[in-house]
C-alpha cells in the first residue's frame, strides 16, 4: 500500500494564514472523522454521531464546515497558530497533515507509524499595499479556497485505500480515541518554512495528540 | 442483478438510499436558508442519526422531498433533483444550482452493503456539507432577506439544467458505487448573473440601503404589525429543541425585497441585519408571493425588511409630491450605481469612476426632500452602499425625520463641485448623518463629516515631496547655519529674556 499524498497550494496574507489552514485542514478532517466507536460483545460495535458547525472566516470570504468538537478544534488551532508564528510576513511554508496506522512490533522495537494519506498545504505569504487590493484578496482567497475544498472532496471521493475497520484491540492503531465526541483517524501535524534562500528550515513538530505509548 | 444481493442486502440498500435522499435534501435546503449551521456531536449512538451525521430533519422539508419522490427510489434514469433559485421581490426570479442525486449502470457487486456503502454514503454527505458552502449561491442565500429570497424545488425525474443560463458550472461531490448501480450527486450552478443586473436597471424602485435594525422605532412603526409571529426560520441548533421546527412549518415566509445585482458584496445588507425575529408582518406579504409553486426558504429574517418592502413597493405608487418621487427615483439611481458598482467587485476603481460619473446628477437636482410622513420609506434618499458592509454602519446613515432645507444642500453642492473625489464612495446628496439637526448653520455635522472624511495626503507623506524638501533641507542647512551662528547675539538676549 502506497501513501497517498496530496499537495494544496494557497497564496494569502499574513492574516489570513489562520483561518486558510483551518478552512483546509478542518475539510480534510471533517471527512477523515468518525463518531466514536462504541464496541459490543461479539465483535460489533456502534458509532457515534459526528456534529457539524459553520465557521465564517473574519478575513477571508469565506465559510467552512468543521466537526462539532472542541477539543480537536483546540489541536488542530494549536498547531496553525504555531505554523503562523513560524511564517515571516513574506515567506513560505508548508504544513501538513499526514493519517497514519500504528503498526505493533515486538520489543524492543517501537511501533511503526505507517502514513496512509498526507496532505500539504503550501502557504506563499504576501504583503499588500492598501485596503483595495485587501479587499480584493479577501475574495479571491475565498475563491481559492472554495476550489481547494473541491479538490479535496474529489480526492476522498475516489474512496481509495482506507484503513480496514480494527478490533477493539487495534482500535488505537487506526483512529484517534482521546478526543471524548469525535473520533479522527491517526494524525500527525507537522511543518515546514521555507526561509528566503529557498532552502528549507525543518521545523518539524512531533505529533500533537497524545497517544497510547508505544512501549 | 438484484438476483445477486440477498434480501437483506437489498432491502437495507434501498433504505439507505431512500435515507440518503432525504438527508441530501436536508443539507442542501439547510445551507440556503441564510444561516450557519451548527449541530453537535455525540458520543453515544442515538439510533437516529443516519450515516452518523447529525443533521436535522426539517419537517417541511421532509415532507416536499417524500412527496416529490412519491414512494420511489432515485434510479437510473429517475434522478432527484433540488432547484435553488433567487427571487426578487419584483416577482423577477432566477434558477441559481440544481444539486442532482442520479444514479446509473455502473455496478459494485463485490461491495458490502451494509458496511462500506453505508460510510461511503457518510462520507458522500460530509462532502456535501462542505460544497454546499462553496458554490456562489451559498453566499448569495446568507445574504438573502431585504432584496430576494431563495426558494427551493424538488422534482424527480429528468434533469432540468436549462434554467441556469450560458456557461454553467458543474461540480462533482462524489460517487458510491453499490450493488444496483453507482450513486451519483453533483450540482450545476450558474456564473451568469448578469441578465438580473439589467433587468434591475430597467426599474426605478428604490431599495433601501440601511440597516433594518433603525426602523425599530419610528418611521415604519405605522406599519409594522405590533404583535410578531413566531420567526418562521430555522434557528441555528444552539438549541436542541424541537420547537424550531415548528416555526418552520410556517416557512412560506420570507422577506423578499429587490434584488441587487451581483450579490455578494453588494448587497449592503450585512449579517447584522439577520437577526432572528419574528415575521409575523411578513408572512401576510410573502405567502402571496408563493403561489406559484416554488419553496420559499425560511432564513432569519428582520421584520422591518418585510414592512420596508412593502412600504418600497407602495411608495412608487403613491407619491405624493414631486421631491418625493425624485428622492426615489435618485435612490433608485443610487441603487443602480451601486448595482453597477458592485457588478465588479474586485474592480472597485473602476466602479468608483462609474459611480462618480453619476454624483453630478444628484446634485444638481435642487430639491431632495423626503418627508417621513409623505414618504412611508425614510430612507429611500440613501443609496445603498455597497463594497463594505462596515461602511454601512448605522451610525451614519439614520433617518432624520424633518425634510432637509437649503443649508444642507447648498453645502453639499459646494462639496459636489469641488469635492467630486475620486475616493469618495458616497453618494453627495441627502446626507443626513445621525442625531444632526438641519437649521442654518453652514456647517453642520453632515458637512463636516464629509470635509473630513478623505482628507488629503499629508504633504510629507508624499514620496516626491519629501524627498525633494529633505533634500532641499540637507542643502540649506549650511547656510542656515551660518545665519544663525551669526545672531548668536540675539539668540542668547531672548533666552536671558526668558529666564
Amino acid at each position: 500500500m502506497n501513501c497517498r499524498s496530496e499537495v494544496l497550494e494557497v497564496t494569502v496574507e499574513a492574516r489570513q494564514v489562520e483561518e486558510a489552514m483551518l478552512a483546509l485542514l478542518h475539510t480534510i478532517l471533517l471527512h477523515r472523522s468518525t463518531g466514536k466507536f462504541h464496541y459490543k460483545k461479539e465483535g460489533t460495535y456502534s458509532i457515534g454521531t459526528v456534529g457539524t458547525q459553520d465557521i465564517d472566516c473574519d478575513f477571508i470570504d469565506f465559510t467552512f464546515v468543521r466537526v462539532s468538537s472542541e477539543e480537536l478544534d483546540r489541536v488542530i488551532r494549536k498547531a496553525v497558530s504555531e505554523f503562523k508564528d513560524a511564517l515571516s510576513s513574506d515567506g513560505m511554508g508548508q504544513i501538513s497533515l499526514e493519517f497514519y496506522q500504528k503498526k505493533k512490533s515486538r520489543w524492543p522495537f517501537s511501533d511503526e507509524c505507517i502514513p496512509w494519506e498526507v496532505w500539504s498545504i503550501k502557504v506563499s505569504v504576501v504583503n499588500l499595499a492598501n485596503e483595495q487590493e485587501r479587499q480584493i484578496c479577501r475574495e479571491k482567497v475565498g475563491e481559492k479556497l472554495g476550489e481547494k475544498v473541491i479538490n479535496v472532496v474529489e480526492v476522498i471521493n475516489r474512496h481509495e485505500y482506507l484503513p480496514k475497520m480494527p478490533t477493539q484491540s487495534e482500535v488505537d492503531n487506526v483512529f484517534d480515541t482521546s478526543l471524548k465526541d469525535v473520533q479522527p483517524y491517526l494524525y500527525k501535524i507537522t511543518y515546514q518554512i521555507t526561509d528566503s534562500l529557498g532552502t528549507s528550515v525543518s521545523t518539524t513538530m512531533r505529533r500533537l495528540i497524545k497517544d497510547t505509548l508505544a512501549l | 442483478m438484484d438476483g445477486d444481493l440477498s434480501p437483506q442486502d437489498k432491502k437495507d440498500l434501498d433504505k439507505f438510499i431512500k435515507f440518503f435522499a432525504l438527508k441530501t435534501v436536508q443539507v442542501i435546503v439547510q445551507a440556503r436558508l441564510g444561516e450557519k449551521i451548527c449541530t453537535r456531536s455525540s458520543s453515544s449512538p442515538t439510533g437516529s442519526d443516519w450515516f452518523n451525521l447529525a443533521i436535522k430533519d426539517i419537517p417541511e422539508v421532509t415532507h416536499e422531498a417524500k412527496k416529490a419522490l412519491a414512494g420511489q427510489l432515485p434510479g437510473i434514469g429517475r434522478s432527484m433533483c433540488v432547484e435553488i433559485s433567487l427571487k426578487t421581490s419584483e416577482g423577477d426570479s432566477m434558477e441559481l444550482e440544481t444539486w442532482c442525486l442520479e444514479m446509473n449502470e455502473k455496478c459494485d457487486k463485490d461491495i458490502k452493503v451494509s458496511y462500506t456503502v453505508y460510510n461511503r454514503l457518510s462520507v458522500l454527505l460530509k462532502s456535501l456539507l462542505a460544497i454546499t458552502r462553496v458554490t456562489p449561491a451559498y453566499k448569495l442565500s446568507r445574504k438573502q432577506g431585504h432584496d430576494y429570497v431563495i426558494l427551493y424545488r424538488i422534482y424527480f425525474g429528468e434533469v432540468q439544467l436549462g434554467g441556469l443560463g450560458e456557461g454553467f458550472q458543474t461540480v462533482r461531490v462524489g460517487v458510491v458505487g453499490t450493488p444496483v448501480g453507482t450513486v451519483t450527486l453533483s450540482c450545476a450552478y450558474r456564473t451568469n448573473l448578469a441578465f438580473m443586473s439589467s433587468r434591475q436597471f430597467e426599474r426605478s424602485a428604490p431599495i433601501m440601503g440601511i440597516i433594518v435594525d433603525h426602523f425599530v422605532d419610528a418611521p415604519c412603526g405605522n406599519q409594522r404589525p405590533i404583535t410578531m409571529g413566531q420567526p418562521c426560520n430555522y434557528r441555528a441548533p444552539d438549541e436542541d429543541d424541537g420547537g424550531a421546527f415548528a416555526g418552520v412549518q410556517d416557512s412560506q415566509e420570507v422577506c423578499t425585497t429587490s434584488f441587487s445585482t451581483s450579490p455578494p458584496s453588494q448587497l449592503y445588507a450585512s449579517r447584522l441585519s439577520y437577526q432572528p425575529a419574528p415575521t409575523g408582518g411578513a408572512a401576510e406579504f410573502n405567502t402571496n408571493q408563493v403561489k406559484e409553486g416554488g419553496n420559499v426558504l425560511v432564513p432569519a429574517q428582520p421584520p422591518h425588511g418585510a414592512d420596508v418592502h412593502l412600504t418600497v413597493e407602495n411608495a412608487p405608487n403613491t407619491p405624493s409630491s414631486s421631491g418625493d418621487e425624485d428622492g426615489l427615483l435618485q435612490s433608485g439611481e443610487g441603487r443602480r450605481d451601486d448595482g453597477r458598482r458592485s457588478v465588479s467587485p474586485s474592480d472597485p476603481v473602476e466602479s468608483l469612476n462609474a459611480f462618480t460619473r453619476k454624483v453630478g446628477a444628484f446634485v444638481n437636482k435642487p430639491n431632495t426632500q423626503i418627508t417621513a410622513a409623505s414618504l412611508d420609506l425614510p430612507f429611500a434618499a440613501f443609496a445603498p452602499r455597497g463594497l463594505d458592509s462596515e461602511e454601512n454602519d448605522p451610525m451614519v446613515r439614520p433617518p432624520d425625520s424633518p425634510p432637509s432645507q437649503s443649508p444642507l444642500q447648498a453645502s453639499l453642492h459646494s462639496q459636489g463641485s469641488d469635492g467630486s473625489g475620486p475616493q469618495d464612495d458616497f453618494v453627495m446628496v441627502d446626507f443626513r448623518p445621525a442625531f444632526s439637526k438641519d437649521d442654518l448653520l453652514p456647517m453642520d455635522l453632515g458637512t463636516f463629516y464629509r470635509e473630513f472624511q478623505n482628507p488629503p495626503q499629508l504633504a510629507s507623506l508624499s514620496l516626491h515631496t519629501s524627498s525633494q524638501s529633505m533634500a532641499d533641507d540637507l542643502d540649506s542647512l549650511p547656510e542656515k547655519l551660518r545665519v544663525y551662528e551669526k545672531n548668536i547675539d540675539e539668540f542668547d538676549a531672548f533666552v536671558d529674556m526668558l529666564q
